[in-house]
């Protein structure tokens, strides 16, 4: 597989008034292939917009490279800069960007019109991008009179209709209620496999990017956090805001002492569980909710502090050492409120004790 | 795909605006139009009142200052002023409250009614009430003499009252139309709320709706106060027989006393630096007083108010309000329409004395073709350069966001608040051959001044419309492949065009009727539709000014009607 999108130590500063200089995008360096579903998955601030804003050309970068389809885009050090126009890319916004005073002809002919096309031509064409969209009989009514759900499917029309290879998207789904984003994500993919184009978008719902991506890049405060599969990200997350994004996560702060694991607060009991390979002193273990075992009789003994039932699970928090953790189990295991338990844990992930500079950092960008 | 990689960093400007390209011409164009447009005759008002032969000196000022009818006269600017926004502010609350929040009969009627003095010159009704109410002959007057054998006329519209009335009658709609757009606009919850927390109607009104629309009022307010100091029509035509001035038609009575003359007019700047400082006053003031901050509790989308009930109060107040329009509409319009049927003026107003001659008199006149003409010449070319001039500054201002947006902000609204006749006299002293360039006594001079004087009305209605234009609508038009000047030309501007049309009316309609600046800049052929009735009149051809007049009427009515048919049905933003 051929990389079709390349980023080469690309680099965002801007400078706020209010915030002082602020590092968008750190030395970002990723690989897109052909034909691949790639997000860009992050909390807000996270640089992900800005990303794909300069694989646009919408942004200039401060340093580093872009390149598309093994030509170079944009180039810092060689003033480079390729405008959008000529990037050949299709693009869908969030808010869609369809044009209001235009029918919905209008606006999938637009991009043909612009290259000059013959009148069969372009008619021919968007004939065909519409009916991959399902909007056949739509062509002569003007956007404002159209469903959220139909306008999407213009602003997707409007981007496949010139077959670009590289599509990239913008949290093209948030704008939808959430039945039709299910409905369209599968339409996504349906037109990717049809047209073999490669997808770079933007989110920042989690089951979204899980549902549609290939792999996935998790970012935050503008550095790359991971870039992994899926199921690699969420069973292997890399450090405890990656495990923290995806997923429900329950943490313990943990002492390791004398080649054994204590809960914090109670050095006397120690957990059933063989130390990490990077042991330290001070460690947080980090693990899903349901994949904390409670049983009778085995294990690191506590009592239940609260009981939620929670329709299709039920949720328990038990008190571990001086901390509470979250357990999620089926209904069929029930213990009261109160009740003595026994807790066990199921490979759980171990992470160094958060660094108080990326806290600072986030309290700066004003992101807490 | 790529076409040329060998363009370097071209349009990047185009997103960053750090080089020169299409946003940075753009840019530095808007600056050189407003710094020839609205900084030059600033300066030259400045520089002249404040500089003798290349001197800084304070003698012009002082000796100006030191006369007692110009000081009479400025107290009079702001005495009228004072009293009109008073009266103006309460009869705008009242009837916007009286005719949106309650359940008067026939509301669309009589709000469109209300509106109708908001489109006439004042100057027409200030003719027709003096044309009634005049001490000596006035129609209305005389019949009072008559009637209850009076032995002197029982009113005089030709004093500090008379101009407060007919400036009241002209100026309440400002506060009436924002009041009453602010009560569509809020939320009916809060004032049920306080129903339910036990408040009465009255304490309602006072406690919670009231306070609501304070920003609508002051606003309003502003805008009264604002165009009452710089007012020159009605003062002129209803003041000068008693030598009752103000700032505005002391400065017109002084140049043209002196026939145009440097002296006067230097003169004139002087007088023009005490109005500015009046009316810069004045806004410092309001500032102060009503900073009390606006309401985000009032939505943008229209809500349906529940309507107060007023009961045994419903037909009076009904019959109150119809008095009004009778008094402030009906009349002066009809009195207009009368006299200038009549054969001469003073004859009684019945069918036997009346005649179309006037109106052949006045038609056969080059001077009537003239005048319209030149009227519509310049308020089409006002209003066409004004709408992409004040489009571009807005663009500039809105999506470009350069360095010293702000100036370019201040420097495009700034003429709204200065007097016209202060802003005609600096178009004088620009453009009259001192800096080399000699527009007087042609119609480019009214021109340029138009041009100041309404370019933020366009540059306003499109500002706001290209605040909604989302920026993704543009970029997605260069991701489709247009050039930043293609996205431009299919995207934003179709987008933005209801707001430029509109914008072109906003100042066609006013400019159609100006006699402010007109009056201080025409030349024997240059005359526009406002000056010309205003020198009929002068020049006691009573009869055939109210034929033109009627003329004027309906040629606003025309347009109007046409504007209102165009912009009700538009797409877009």
């Amino acid at each position: 597989m051929d990389a079709q999108v390349v980023l080469k130590n690309v680099t965002k500063r801007f400078t706020t008034k209010t915030l002082g200089d602020i590092v968008a995008v750190d030395n970002f360096n990723l690989e897109v292939y052909e034909g691949e579903c790639f997000s860009f998955l992050g909390p807000s601030g996270c640089g992900k917009s800005t990303t794909l804003r300069m694989i646009a050309g919408f942004e200039d970068l401060t340093e580093g490279e872009i390149h598309l389809c093994g030509n170079p885009v944009s180039v810092k050090n060689k003033n480079l800069y390729v405008p959008p126009e000529e990037r050949g890319l299709g693009m869908v916004f969030q808010a869609f960007a369809v044009w209001p005073h235009m029918t919905v002809f209008e606006n999938v002919a637009f991009p043909l019109r612009i290259q000059k096309l013959n009148r069969a031509d372009v008619e021919k064409r968007v004939k065909e991008a519409l009916r991959h969209t399902s909007l056949q009989g739509l062509e002569d009514v003007y956007p404002s009179d159209l469903s959220g759900g139909q306008q999407q499917r213009i602003a997707l029309a409007r981007a496949i209709v010139t077959n670009p290879k590289v599509m990239l998207l913008d949290e093209p789904l948030s704008n939808l209620d959430p039945k039709l984003r299910e409905s369209m994500r599968f339409e996504l993919k349906e037109l990717q496999r049809k047209f073999n184009f490669t997808i770079i978008f933007v989110t920042h719902d989690q089951s979204e990017a899980m549902a549609l991506s290939d792999r996935m890049m998790v970012c935050d405060m503008g550095r790359i956090m991971q870039i992994d599969t899926p199921e690699n990200l969420y069973n292997k997350p890399i450090n405890r805001f990656v495990h923290s994004f995806l997923g429900e996560s329950t943490f313990l702060n943990v002492v390791i002492k004398d080649g054994k694991v204590y809960a914090k607060g109670d050095m006397e009991n120690p957990l059933d569980l063989d130390i990490p390979a990077n042991a330290e002193e001070e460690m947080i273990l980090a693990t899903r909710p349901n994949a904390i075992e409670l049983t009778g009789n085995k294990g690191y003994k506590t009592f239940i502090k609260k009981r939620i039932f929670l329709t299709d699970r039920t949720e328990y928090l038990v008190q571990i050492g001086d901390q509470t953790m979250k357990v999620q189990t089926p209904h069929r295991v029930t213990f009261a409120q109160g009740e003595s338990c026994c807790v066990n844990f199921i490979d759980p992930m171990w992470y160094p004790v958060e660094d108080k500079a990326a806290e600072e950092e986030r309290r700066r960008r004003q992101l807490v | 795909m790529i076409a040329s990689l060998k363009r370097k960093k071209r349009d990047l400007a185009a997103i960053d605006g750090r080089h020169f390209s299409l946003d940075g011409a753009m840019t530095v164009l808007s600056f050189i139009l407003l710094l020839v447009i609205v900084v030059v005759p600033i300066f030259m008002i400045v520089y002249n009142a404040f500089f003798d032969q290349g001197k800084f000196s304070l003698d012009l000022i002082c000796e100006q200052l030191s006369k007692k009818d110009n000081l009479i006269s400025m107290w009079n600017t702001i005495k009228i002023a004072v009293l009109v926004t008073i009266l103006g502010t309460i009869m705008g609350v009242f009837y916007a409250w009286l005719l949106g929040r309650s359940d008067i009969p026939c509301k669309g009627l009589m709000r469109a009614l209300f509106n109708i003095p908001y489109m006439f010159p004042p100057f027409l009704g200030a003719m027709a009430w003096d044309l009634l109410l005049n001490g000596r002959s006035g129609y209305l007057n005389k019949w009072f003499v008559d009637v209850f054998n009076l032995s002197s006329a029982p009113f005089n519209i030709n004093s500090i009252g008379g101009i407060v009335f007919v400036e009241l009658s002209y100026y309440f709609p400002f506060v009436f139309m924002q009041v009453v757009s602010a009560f569509e606009r809020m939320d009916p919850k809060l004032e049920e709320c306080a129903r339910i927390a036990g408040a009465r109607q009255g304490t309602v009104i006072r406690k919670i709706t009231l306070p609501l629309v304070t920003p609508a009022i002051s606003a309003g307010a502003l805008l009264i106060l604002i165009s009452s100091l710089a007012h020159f029509g009605v003062p002129s035509i209803l003041g000068f027989s008693q030598g009752i001035y103000t700032l505005p038609t002391k400065i017109y009575a002084v140049i043209s006393r002196s026939g145009g003359s440097f002296e006067g007019i230097r003169q004139g700047a002087a007088l023009s630096i005490m109005l500015v400082v009046v009316v810069a006053a004045a806004l410092i003031i309001q500032k102060k007083v009503l900073s009390s901050g606006s309401y985000d509790i009032i939505k943008g989308k229209s809500m349906r108010p529940t309507l107060i009930k007023l009961r045994g109060a419903r037909i009076p107040l009904f019959v109150l309000a119809v008095l009004t329009l009778v008094l402030i509409v009906i009349v002066p319009l009809a009195m207009i329409f009368l006299v200038g049927l009549v054969k001469a003026y003073g004859l009684p107003l019945i069918p036997e004395n009346f005649t179309l001659a006037n109106y052949t008199k006045v038609f056969a006149s080059s001077g009537t073709f003239n005048s319209i003409s030149n009227s519509l010449f310049v308020s089409i070319a006002a209003g066409i350069i004004c709408m992409f001039l004040g489009t571009l500054i807005a663009y500039v201002v809105q999506k470009i966001k350069p360095r010293g947006k702000g100036v370019l902000e201040v420097l495009s609204v700034l003429p709204y608040s200065i007097p016209g006749t202060v802003l005609a006299i600096g178009v004088i002293l620009a453009w009259s051959g001192k800096l080399g360039v000699n527009l007087y006594n042609t119609i480019w001079i009214i021109l340029i001044a138009y041009l100041a004087r309404y370019l933020s009305f366009s540059m306003k209605t499109s500002s706001a419309a290209l605040l909604q234009v989302h920026p993704s609508l543009e970029e997605a038009a260069r991701t489709c492949g247009a050039s930043h000047t293609e996205s431009l030309k299919d995207v934003t501007l179709p987008l933005i065009r209801p707001a430029m049309v509109s914008g072109f009316f906003l100042i066609f309609l006013p400019a159609m009727r100006e006699v402010t600046t007109s009056v201080l800049l025409y030349g024997p052929y240059t005359r526009t539709l406002g000056v010309q009735i205003y020198s009929l009149r002068d020049a006691g051809m009573m009869p055939q000014a109210a034929a033109l007049g009627s003329v004027a009427i309906v040629m606003i009515i025309v347009c109007n009607t046409i504007v209102t048919a165009i912009t009700k049905d538009r797409k877009g933003v």
